[in-house]
């Protein structure tokens, strides 16, 4: 029986905007098994990184539930929830944006260890050396403890971002987009980084992003998401091989492969993404789909099982 | 020197920023030729000069603090780099022109997509009758898969792939002999990246244009261009066509960057990315630039950067491991 | 362009230094203030040491057969229609333009800027209330509201403060809001808040640093304006009283002798018009120094 950490049942996040109500995330449901990664995989707008933010509480989910180690969490005070925002964290896309431009390498990372009352600032002997520890942990030199934010690269203000993370000894964390910002090698090196890391200390992610050769490379399972919806999720070899969706297969194919002999049949999308606003029953897929029918239009299309552990949710399948 | 079939010829261009940190070392003596109708891929992460470098070209370097050191850019055979402001002008556009990465700043928000089109034919073909303008213009806009009818509809309502069209269109609309693409595709979703990446290799294919695609995604190159040039701190230091570079990659960066990206054909357990970072542009190491991230670093390359070796007739590099290897056979 | 690798280690606050110094006309701007704080400070140290014997003596005492007396070397700015030293007259009165504005600017920065806070931060029906109400204060004119305060008040160094005070209110909130608005949807934010951190902290610690700088910047040009508006108050007869020197009423008293001479109109104007300047050019060299977006 595998460890089940965090489960999603039938999540909801909407939003009204001036044109009507935006189904961001749209009933989605899933499981993620202690120290595993799951990568979430769409195109912007999808609803990828509002789904990660609505799970960790960032947003109120419209309806569905949440629960992190059996306990239900959607309903929680915002007192108990400050208490497991210790186990439930995030790393963000932009690492800029995401540093207070005020505030120095240090007090960043500290930050997190004061609000959560771990250490006072009394303590201040033990604050610093754990603060050295972590920064240790993420590969940055002690030089930059009163560096700021805009003085360093892309990459290490990335590692800020994950050593204030751990600095709270997490058990799962939502991986929002955390190196598409970055140059290619600088990404390979936070890769590598976020990879140790989950195996030193058995971290569970929840890898957000829209680079699919990313998340084969770190996902257990994968989950392909269009418009809000998932459309496809499968074990992460199962996906590559074995694309069942066409909105899966045309992403796959859209990707470019650096080898000049690899040749795809491109499955090409007509028109461009539309946003979920008041979405019509039917497939939300329809619209660019190459196979699309008639009965595609007609109502929602159910998630189905089609071999172990691949679900898809399409009527041609 | 120069080759009577390139276009294009840049020769030992070396470009500075004079800031008040010191002097930034964006492009130093870089050598670069392009045939006609050939798209040629520069690749490089930030800051290793492939922005300048496209700027260099088309003289668009920002001064001050950008200061042309030295060098010469040889177009159809005449060096842009001593023309007067207003000759370059009527280069820029008609014979050469460029795309920029971010489509939703490139175009005018107060004008329809229609005359910024018409804008640019008229620019170049003085003598044209309106009607004619308006024709031509509404031609390259079907070319680039947008219906004619849209042309009277402003920026903020087409969607970025659509503005990224409207401008492919605007830069082709004067049918130039070399394109100057700077990460056209970087701002878009990969699918829509995939639709406008074939059409603008279709279009040049038809138009015989010559194009410089900037990008630091070797997956893009590796599906569009004939040839890679790797730029690493101002410097090319790879040279190759499309089976020299991933096939034969011999420079230790071009190593790296291919071991930096995750697969999609192969399972690999973990990435072999490239230890440290950029050096400092205003304080480059003396001898090869990447000398302090190289694992195969020798005291010799502390001292002098290597000068290109040619490895076969299309394929150069600046190390000087390939220079030893080269001179034992 | 370029991503800094690892810099010299400095602060914001020497970074901004060191751009703004590059602004030559700014730096001079700022000398100027610098030395009519000085100034300021000097008389007031005087007064209090002298018990006011200096004040007494040559600012307001009257010396009647003199009246009017051109620049010359013992009164090197002449002598005003009661025939006191308009040298030292406005010495004096750097004090209270000076500091008067600093002042009532202050009082509109700490109010507006608390006002345009919480209506940023909390939004929805304080953000309306507060700003509705901003609204209705912008709709008046702020020479004429300032007039109507100090009017109905009665007219004392206070109440002009306060009068000045009230009518930059609006000012301040609407910059303070601006910037909470833009500040409140960025990441760094959202990361606070994915570690718990409370509004209180969500506000002093990340909200109210990072909005310094356009508040900043208002307050140094906004100064400016309230000095103006003190002298305006004090021409008109509303602000501080005869014999107290002070630029504006100075020049009004001035007004009916521009014929016997001008030395004593042209004087004052002078000494409000390169204060003004002053603290424009420090203010638009601020701004461009504290705009991140401007770097190097």
């Amino acid at each position: 029986m595998a460890d089940v950490l965090l489960r999603v049942e039938h999540l909801k996040k909407y939003f009204d905007t001036p044109g009507g109500t935006l189904h961001a995330v749209d009933d989605i449901s899933f499981d993620l098994n202690r120290g595993e990664t799951l990568g979430v995989v769409g195109e912007s707008g999808c609803g990828k990184s509002t789904l990660g933010r609505t799970i960790l509480r960032l947003y109120e989910p419209t309806d569905g539930t949440v629960y992190f180690e059996n306990q239900e969490i959607t309903s929680l005070s915002n007192k108990s929830m400050k208490v497991l925002r210790r186990d439930m964290q995030i790393i963000f896309q932009d690492p800029f944006a995401s540093l207070n431009p005020r505030m120095t390498v240090s007090e960043m990372i500290a930050e997190s260890l004061l609000i959560q009352k771990i250490f006072t600032r009394k303590q201040g002997p033990q604050l610093r050396a754990r603060v050295t520890e972590l920064m240790d942990l993420v590969g940055l030199s002690s030089k930059l403890i009163n560096s700021y934010p805009h003085e360093l690269d892309g990459g290490r203000r990335q590692r800020i971002g994950i050593a204030r993370v751990l600095a709270l000894d997490p058990k799962f964390v939502v991986c929002d987009e955390p190196v598409s910002a970055l140059d290619v090698s600088i990404q390979a090196q936070i890769l590598n980084l976020m990879q140790d890391l989950q195996d030193e200390f058995g971290l569970t992610y929840l890898f957000i992003t829209h680079d699919l050769s990313v998340v084969k490379h770190l996902s257990n399972d994968i989950i392909v998401m269009y418009l809000g919806q998932m459309v496809e999720k499968a074990p992460a070899k199962e996906l590559f091989s074995h694309p069942m969706h066409p909105y899966t297969r045309a992403l796959l194919s859209a990707i470019p492969v650096p080898d000049p002999d690899y040749a795809v049949d491109r499955v090409l999308l007509k028109g461009e993404l539309t946003s979920p606003i008041d979405p019509v029953p039917g497939c939300r897929f329809a619209k660019r789909c190459p196979f699309v029918t008639e009965a595609c239009t007609k109502a929602d299309i159910p998630l189905r099982e089609i071999t172990p552990g691949h679900f898809v949710a399409c009527i041609l399948v | 020197m120069q080759n009577p079939d390139d276009i294009l010829s840049i020769e030992d261009l070396t470009i500075h920023y004079e800031t008040d940190e010191g002097s930034v070392h964006a492009l130093n003596e870089v050598s670069l030729a392009m045939k006609r109708g050939e798209t040629l891929g520069l690749v490089g992460e930030t800051g290793a000069g492939k922005t300048t470098l496209a700027r260099g070209i088309l003289r668009l370097v920002p001064s001050p603090p950008g200061v042309i050191k030295q060098g010469s850019v040889f177009f159809e055979g005449q060096d842009l780099l001593s023309l007067s402001e207003s000759k370059m002008r009527s280069i820029r556009g008609s014979r050469i022109s460029m795309i920029f990465q971010d489509p939703m700043t490139s175009l005018n928000p107060v004008m329809t997509v229609g005359e910024q089109i018409q804008e640019v034919v008229e620019a170049h073909n003085r003598d044209l009758r309106q009607d004619e303008i308006i024709r031509q213009a509404n031609a390259m806009l079907e070319m680039v898969g947008i219906p004619a009818e849209r042309s009277h509809e402003y920026p903020h309502q087409f969607s970025g792939g659509m503005k990224q069209r409207v401008i492919i269109a605007i830069a082709l609309a004067c049918n130039p002999v070399l394109l100057i693409a700077d990460e056209p595709t970087t701002a878009l979703d990969v699918t829509i990246q995939a639709q406008v990446l074939d059409m603008i290799t279709a279009l040049k294919k038809r138009l015989n244009t010559a194009m410089l695609l900037i990008t630091h995604d070797l997956g893009v190159v590796a599906q569009n261009c004939d040839r890679v040039a790797i730029m690493y701190a101002g410097q090319i230091i790879e040279l190759g066509n499309l089976d020299d570079i991933f096939k034969r990659p011999t420079h230790p960066y071009t190593r790296g960057l291919l071991g930096s990206i995750p697969s999609l054909t192969k399972d690999v357990k973990r990435l072999s990315p490239i230890k440290g970072l950029m050096p400092d542009p205003t304080d480059l190491p003396p001898g090869c630039k990447f000398a302090p991230r190289c694992r195969f670093v020798t005291e010799a390359c502390e001292r002098a950067m290597p000068e290109p070796t040619h490895l076969s007739e299309t394929h150069q590099v600046r190390c000087i491991l390939a220079e030893a290897e080269v001179r034992n056979g | 362009m370029k991503q800094p690798v690892v810099k010299k280690q400095r602060t914001l606050a020497a970074e901004t230094w060191r751009r703004f110094k590059k602004n030559k006309l700014a730096l001079t701007g700022m000398i100027v203030i610098l030395t009519l704080v000085v100034i300021a400070l000097s008389t007031m140290v005087i007064d209090f040491v002298t018990d006011k014997a200096i004040y007494n003596d040559y600012v307001i005492k009257q010396n009647l057969r003199m009246r009017l007396q051109g620049p010359s070397r013992e009164h090197i700015f002449g002598l005003d229609e009661f025939g006191r030293d308009i040298f030292m007259r406005m010495i004096w009165a750097v004090r209270y333009s000076l500091f008067m504005g600093t002042i009532a600017i202050a009082l509109s920065t700490i109010l507006g800027g608390l006002l345009g806070a919480v209506a940023g931060y909390y939004g929805k029906i304080s953000d309306n209330i507060i700003m509705r109400f901003m609204d209705v204060l912008l709709a008046i004119p702020s020479m004429l509201l300032a007039t109507a305060i100090v009017a109905a008040l009665g007219t004392s160094l206070t109440n002009v403060l306060i009068a000045i005070a009230i009518s930059y209110v609006p000012t301040y909130a609407r910059t303070v809001r601006a910037s909470v608005l833009t500040i409140k949807d960025q990441e760094f934010i959202e990361a606070a808040r994915a570690m718990g951190a409370s509004d209180v902290r969500i506000i002093f610690k990340y909200i109210l640093p990072n909005s310094m700088a356009p508040l900043i910047v208002q307050a140094t040009l906004g100064v400016a304006g309230a000095i103006l508006s003190i002298a305006g108050l004090s021409f008109l007869g509303l602000g501080i009283q005869p014999p107290t020197p002070e630029w504006g009423s100075m020049l009004s008293s001035a007004r009916a002798y521009i014929r016997e001479g001008w030395h004593i109109t042209v004087i004052p104007g002078l000494g409000i018009m390169i204060t003004i300047l002053s603290l424009n050019v420090m203010g638009d060299g601020l701004r461009d120094a504290l705009d991140p977006r401007l770097k190097n």
